[in-house]
């Protein structure tokens, strides 16, 4: 499994899960939870590439 | 020591609490499961049972307690929160790690995160063993 991004969502989607139980007592808000983080782990994420894209890797 | 499993509890004595903070510590979930919160128990055992076998898949290491060097030992602090799955690998050779390999950083991620997270459910059926959930 070499994909950044595959392996950012499926982080994302674990962590979410786990959080989600942890901090909520009914299903229906726990899928609530879940969904509004995994949304915005992955949407920080594309957020923060997009920031750091002007930025050269080994740019001298 | 005899444990009994109650229905209610927060009847729960501080012996039991103590024995569902090292049962959900060994398999993650299983404190849970144990206290009849099944749902929530299930969601941790497939999630940080996940999470723990993908960070070994993608080459990650199990870290030594390395005084010496103390970000080394604060990594093996948290891959230790993942229990009976830390012990399992270690016992069957895995978590070796593979620094060349390009999944090694995103395997360390994984093991770090399930062990750290095993942590907090713990904590979680602590506080609802006492009751306070």
């Amino acid at each position: 499994m070499q994909s950044h991004l595959l392996l950012l969502v499926v982080f994302a989607a674990l962590v979410s899960a786990v959080f989600a139980a942890l901090q909520r007592e009914d299903p229906r808000d726990q899928v609530r939870l879940g969904l509004l983080l995994f949304a915005s782990f992955v949407g920080a994420a594309l957020v923060a590439g997009w920031l750091m894209f002007p930025f050269p890797l080994g740019a001298r | 020591m005899a444990v009994h499993r109650p229905t209610d509890p927060r009847a729960l004595e501080p012996a039991t609490v103590a024995f569902v903070c090292v049962l959900g510590w060994l398999m993650p979930g299983a404190g849970h499961l144990w206290l009849r919160r099944s749902e929530r128990g299930l969601v941790f055992l497939v999630a940080l049972s996940a999470m723990f076998v993908l960070g070994l898949t993608l080459e990650g290491r199990l870290f030594p307690f390395e005084l010496s060097q103390p970000l080394v030992a604060l990594a093996a602090a948290a891959n230790l929160g993942s229990g009976g799955l830390y012990f399992g690998a270690w016992a069957l050779g895995y978590g070796g790690g593979t620094v060349v390999a390009p999944s090694y950083e995103y395997g360390n991620t994984f093991l770090i995160a399930a062990g750290l997270l095993n942590l907090l459910v713990v904590i979680d059926a602590f506080d609802t063993a006492l009751g306070r959930k």
